[in-house]
Order: C-alpha cells, then structure tokens, then sequence
C-alpha cells in the first residue's frame, strides 16, 4: 500500500470556514514544514459559510502530521487525506495556443481527440478548454508541445468521493465531541 | 445571561473580562489602545492592571500568572512595536501550552493594510503561534470574539489566543451581549478516551513486568494531580516528571524518580531503556526527553495519554492511545488498574540508583550553583514557588528542589526563554501575593529582562532573586567545551554590580561570594519583607550532568562523573 501512494501524490480536501485569514492560516502549516503545495482549488460548499478546498501534495511528504495540524485549526471544520480512497477527480485547463492557417485545423483536431472546447478563436491563436483528469490533461499538453502553447492556466484539481458516500460526514451522534461551553477545564 | 445596553468597543472588552473571571492585566498603553486603558478606571478594583517596562514581560508575567492560577492569562499592548514586543511572550506561551489572552491595539480601519503610523500585521506574525486569532473589524463582534478567545485559550489542549483591535473599533459603540454557549463548528475537543483502548491500557499495565510512568505538563493542565498519583500507587510504578511535569507529582515520594531526558536521572534513562512499558501522561515525547528518537524505550510498549490528536502517533507509535483529557483518563484507567508487586524492577532500579551519582554535590570550596539552590531548598523546606530562566541553572533547579506543590516550578520548556525568569516571576508573585517565590536567574537572562525592577518596586512584589552569576552564558559554554574544543566564543560576561544595580531600582542587593555566606544570606534575603537581589558569584566552569550528548540515544547517558566523598543523595 505504501508503495501505490509513493507513485500518487495526496488529495487532501478539506471543509473550512469562508472568512478572511483563513488560507492563510492553512498555507503556513504546510509552509512550516517546507512542504509545496502542488495545487489548491477553494470555493463555496454545498453548506452555507463553508468553503472546499482541495489540495494536492507531493506523495513524499509527510502529509498526515500536517492534516492533523490543520484539523486543529479553529476555522477548518473537517480535512481528510482522501487520496487512498475512490475518489473522483477533475481538473480544468484554459490553454492558449498560437495558430495560423496551416495549423488551426490540427490543433481543433486534438481538442477533439479530448473532448475540449474550442473557446475562443483569433487570426494567430487559440483558446482549448479542457477538463478531465489530471492524466488527461497531462496527456492533451503533450500532444499540443508540437505547437506554440502562450498561457496555460490550471484550475488545480477537485476531488469527491464516489457514490452516495458524504465526504465530510456531519459527526454522528455517539461521535460528539464534548465542549466546555462557558466553562473552563479547571 | 443576556445583558442589553451601549458599551463601546473598549468597555464590551472589559466587560467580557469580568465575564470571564479575569483580575489581572500586565500590559503596556499606546495610541491605538488608548481607548483601552480610558475605561481601566470603571473597572478597578476588580479588574488590575499592571505597568511593566517592555511587552514581552507583560506576556511572560500573564503566561506565569496562568500556570501558578490555572485560569487564562491576560497581556496588552498597543500597535506596532508593542504588539511585536509580545511576540516571545506569545511563542512562549504556545510551546508551552499556556491559555493567554492577549489583546493588542490596532491601527485604524481606515489605515490598515497602508503602513499606518505603528502599524505591524500581528495577526499574520503570531499566525504560527497562537492557537487563534482574530482581526475585529466590527465592535459587534468583539463580545462574541472575546467569549470564543477565552473558550480557545482555555479548554482542549491549552495556548495563546490574540484578539487585533483597531482603535476606532474600540471606540465605537454597540449592544453588549453574551450567551451562554460557545458555538465553533471546527473546534472539537476529545475529552473522553475510547474505552477500548482504556481496557488495553490496563491490561498492559497488568501484563507488565517493568513499567515506567512519565507525568507531563497535561496532567498539572488538567489538575490530575490525585488520578496520576492513585494511578501510581495503585499500579505501583515509579513515576518520573518532565521538566514541565515537575510538581504534577509530588518530588518527595518514594515512587518519584526524577526527570528523564538530556539532563534527567541517569537511573531514569536506563529505566525508559530497559522498561517493557513506558506510560507517557500529558506530553509529548519532545525530543529532549526521547533523546535519539530511534533508540528511544526500545523494549517497551506504549501507552499514550494526551489530549491533542496532533501528538498521537508524532514520535512514538503508542500500543494503546487514551486520547482524551488527562483527568478523565487516568479516572477511567484507574478503575481497571490493579496492584502488581514488581520486587524485581524495583530492586533493580534502586541498585542503579546507588550505584550512580548523578545529583550528588561534591565537597569543595568553590560556591557551586547547586549548592546554592539546595540551600534554597532547605531554608525554605521547599514551601515557595520557583521560577527559572533558561541555561545551566534552570536545569540545576529541576535537579536538585524537591516540587511537592504542582504549579510550584514555573519555567520556560518548549521555548527554552532567557529573560522568562524576572517577568515570569512577577506573575507567579501576583497570582500567589501570600506565597514566596524565588527566581533562580542566569547572569545572563536576568540582563534580559532587568528592567522590570523598577516594576517591582513600584509594585512592591517582594521576589526574592538568586542570580546565579557564572560570569558565562553558562549552558553555551558547556556545549563550547563539550563539543567545540572549548572554544568559548561570545560566552564570557562582563557583569555590572548586581548589588549597587537592585539598589538603584530601590531593591535589596546581597551578595556571596564565599561558600560560607550562602545560607546567612538567603536567610537575610527570606527575613526581608520586599524585593532582594543576591548575587550569588558562583563556580564559572560548573556542567550540567547527567546528560545526554545531542544525536545521542538514552541508553548513552553521560552521569555525573563519580566523586569522592559522595555526600548528598537525591531525595
Ligand atoms: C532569548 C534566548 N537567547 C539565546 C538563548 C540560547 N541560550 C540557551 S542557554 C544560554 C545561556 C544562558 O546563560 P545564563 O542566563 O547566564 O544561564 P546559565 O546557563 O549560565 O545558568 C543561551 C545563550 C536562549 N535560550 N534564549
Ligand atoms: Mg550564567
């Protein structure tokens, strides 16, 4: 096991409050560390006031200790290291590449090789939208290294778990944590 | 209880504070919370503040007035310099594991982010030391924030929390409220251990034929004070303190050991070594304990009892885990524990305790360090608080001062602090004003911090300091000799008058110089009522021993080398 997660690095995702400070606080940790993170995707969840995040790191590090750091922070709600378990995962690509007469059609027949949209289209360049897993994406900017790739852009993947499963369970009931509301452990 | 009337920014602070509990502040004024110390007056007596010369000593002194009281400390300082001047205060804190709560002044809304006059981003600074923080940008929210500041600092694993507030925000005005429950969705505390592994526990324990118990800070944390001793007695295993854990466990015990690690027991270190089970309550099996973590407790099993999931599996691999409050734990574990006689074990350890010295003091008639804090020891018989600074001395008063008190050995650990040990001793002495407290100080950590002199004499804290004047930056100097060929760079001190300079702030100076006036001037500092300086001109070139080497396992102890005639034995 330890073996398949050396060749994959960790899809980690985590459930955070929306407020100012807060990727702050998250990157610090893996900073602290030394620790790169690869690529990060934040936006809103499907519960009020909370964001998604999903990271991904190198499969070297020692990702876990840091999950726990950050699981103890007051404004992150809930992060799993995800990366051992059916997972779905996506990422999209904007890449804009330079064209002129005699290319344009090859480069719109590769787009379609991967399903990706042609978005935007001018007299010297074009614009491929591409979404898919990281390896297909990999793959689409392998095949486009024969032209003139400008800009690339890359969202940074998003992860969920597969099927009905919930990636961030609500604690159930018999998991409740005790609190001290109002009063102090002394 | 819900209150509903205007307060502006400022009083809501206050007002959370007496919510709270809190009676004590150590803190410095400036423009951005000015509007602060206007409203201390409406507040007074049952709120008190105290001036201090320098922040971090307001941060020192509320982080020793929260270990000796066991309720949250609190600090002020205004924007800037005064918010970064509490940075050491804070990291201490956060090593540490002390509930603080520090509020600092902040530049206007209008100017943040635009390198306003004093402006400094404390909260992006303190960010890797503080549990929490908070930018308040809506006086609002400022009872909510202190309520959760509070709930933060104190409960789970303790720590420092700092709350920013712009100067205008404190000024404004607002409906004071306060509920009755702190609500944070992502802060859980486990208080409670998995009782699977509470029986696991206890049936290793009983399958023990070598068991070993180490008290951390957690267990004086969660006052666990009679549950780590029923735990002790009742399984019937010696019990060693971490220097943080010294007085979780009372020193003068039979079943207590002493501290382990790079300059603990010797008796200790081999035990961990050779022990079949090592119980770790309340800590964390920081590496000046574990010593080379590969070759630490080779034969033994663990148990680990802490309440931060961060610290479960960190350096040991522990074959139980009580993940929970130190309290509870060890009551939920004391219930399965059952007396085992272990003649061997303990036939086995008092064999290695008699056979080395390691806190013997020799005969000579040099003024060592040692000598002097156990004179301290006997002229008080251990009834006092002592703080420390960080070096040699420090590790001389975990050695040799019995702690039957919990919370009565305040010290810098995580952080390893010079200078903690005369505003450390300023809060100890406000949180017991009926207690003595010694500080043992370092020549050099005493010039850290000194100034706070003036402090104490305005206030009239009647510390008594021992300055252990080495003349040196003592425990670098023993790392110079050990290990860089004695090559004593940027150690040597040149000392002022320690004597004329307690008299300038109006303070007692003594001095010895001789092994002779030692204990006639620790009775002379203890018969005077106020503040005392003693100058304690002690042996230069002292080491601290046992230790071990840096990189090096437990088992490689270095004890202190034999001599003759053996004449003090360990307690
Ligand atoms: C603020 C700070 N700076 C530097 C150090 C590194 N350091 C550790 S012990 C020590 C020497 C302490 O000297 P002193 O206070 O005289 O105590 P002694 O070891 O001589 O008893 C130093 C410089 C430290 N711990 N803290
Ligand atoms: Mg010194």
């Amino acid at each position: 096991m330890t073996d398949v997660r050396k060749l994959r690095p960790h899809t980690i995702i985590a459930l955070v409050e929306d407020r100012p400070g807060v990727l702050n606080r998250i990157a610090s940790k893996w900073r602290q560390r030394g620790f790169n993170i690869e690529s990060l995707a934040v936006g809103h969840s499907e519960k009020v006031g909370l964001s998604r995040m999903t990271f991904v790191v190198d499969a070297n590090v020692d990702a876990n200790q840091v999950v726990r750091q950050l699981d103890k922070l007051v404004d992150v709600v809930d992060i799993r290291d995800i990366s051992d378990q059916d997972i779905v995962s996506r990422e999209m690509a904007m890449i804009k590449v330079r064209t002129d007469k005699t290319n344009r059609g090859q480069i719109i027949e590769i787009a379609e090789l991967f399903q990706a949209e042609v978005v935007d289209v001018a007299p010297d360049a074009i614009i491929l939208e591409a979404t898919g897993r990281e390896a297909k994406i990999d793959s689409l900017l392998r095949l486009l290294e024969d032209y003139e790739i400008i800009e690339l852009c890359r969202t940074g993947k998003v992860a969920m778990l597969r099927g009905s499963a919930v990636s961030h369970p609500e604690p159930s009931e018999d998991e409740q944590y005790d609190r001290y509301p109002g009063q102090h452990t002394w | 209880m819900t209150t509903n009337d205007q307060k502006s920014g400022a009083q809501m602070v206050m007002e959370a504070f007496l919510r709270e509990g809190v009676s004590t502040i150590f803190g410095v004024p400036g423009g951005a919370n000015l509007p602060l110390y206007d409203v201390l007056p409406e507040y007074y007596p049952q709120i008190k503040h105290y001036l201090v010369k320098h922040e971090q000593s307001a941060a020192h002194a509320a982080d020793a007035y929260a270990r000796v009281t066991g309720k949250a400390g609190v600090c002020f300082g205004t924007s800037g310099p005064g918010a970064t001047n509490l940075v050491t205060g804070i990291a201490n804190a956060y090593m540490d594991s002390i509930p603080l709560v520090c509020v600092t002044g902040q530049v206007i809304l209008a100017l943040l982010g635009r390198d306003g006059f004093q402006e400094a981003d404390i909260q992006g600074i303190t960010i890797p030391i503080t549990k929490h923080s908070e930018l308040v940008l809506d006086v609002n929210d400022i009872p909510r924030v202190m309520q959760e500041a509070f709930h933060i600092a104190t409960t789970g694993r303790p720590g420092p929390v700092l709350v920013d507030i712009p100067r205008d925000v404190f000024q404004k005005k607002g409906d004071f409220y306060w509920s009755d429950k702190v609500e944070l969705r992502g802060y859980r505390v486990q208080t409670m251990p998995d009782p699977n592994e509470v029986a696991k526990a206890a049936e290793l324990i009983e399958r023990s034929e070598k068991p070993v118990l180490i008290s951390g800070h957690g267990v004086i944390i969660a006052h666990a004070y009679d549950e780590i001793r029923e735990l002790a007695e009742k399984g019937n295993m010696p019990v060693i303190t971490t220097l943080l854990g010294i007085g979780g466990f009372p020193g003068t015990h039979p079943l207590y050991m002493g501290m382990p690690g790079m300059h603990g027991m010797y008796w200790n270190n081999i035990a961990i070594s050779e022990a079949d089970l090592v119980i770790g309550a309340g800590m964390r099996f920081d590496d000046r304990v574990t010593g080379r973590l590969k070759d630490f407790a080779p034969k033994a099993d663990i148990i680990h009892i802490d309440i931060d999931p961060a610290e479960i599996g960190k350096n040991v691999r522990p074959a139980a885990t009580l993940l929970g409050d130190a309290k509870i734990s060890l009551q939920e574990l004391n219930k399965l524990v059952v007396r085992k006689e272990r003649p061997d074990w303990f036939s086995w350890l008092d064999e290695v305790r008699r056979d080395h010295p390691s806190i013997t003091i020799r005969e000579t008639d040099e003024v060592l360090p040692q000598f002097v804090i156990q004179k301290i020891y006997e002229a008080t018989n251990g009834d006092c608080y002592v703080v420390t600074g960080v070096g040699q001395h420090q590790m001389w008063a975990a050695q040799y001062f019995w702690y039957d008190k919990p919370r009565s050995f305040i010290t810098s650990g995580g952080l390893g602090t010079m200078g903690f040990e005369v505003p450390a001793a300023m809060g100890a002495q406000v949180a017991a004003p009926n207690d003595t407290v010694w500080s043992i100080c370092g020549d050099g950590g005493f010039q850290m911090t000194l100034q706070e002199l003036a402090t104490i004499a305005e206030y009239e804290w009647p510390i008594k300091f021992a300055i252990m004047n080495n003349g040196t930056l003592g425990m670098v100097r023993q790392w110079q000799e050990l290990f860089y060929e004695e090559n004593t760079v940027a150690t040597p001190l040149k000392n002022p008058d320690f004597v004329k300079l307690a008299e300038a702030f109006g303070i007692l100076g003594l001095r010895a110089e001789r092994k002779g006036e030692v204990e006639s001037v620790i009775q002379q500092a203890m018969d005077h009522d106020g503040p005392v300086v003693i100058d304690f001109k002690v042996k230069y070139d002292e080491n601290v021993f046992p230790m071990v080497p840096p990189g090096a396992s437990l088992g490689e102890t270095i004890d202190l080398p034999a001599h003759e005639p053996e004449k003090v034995a360990a307690g």
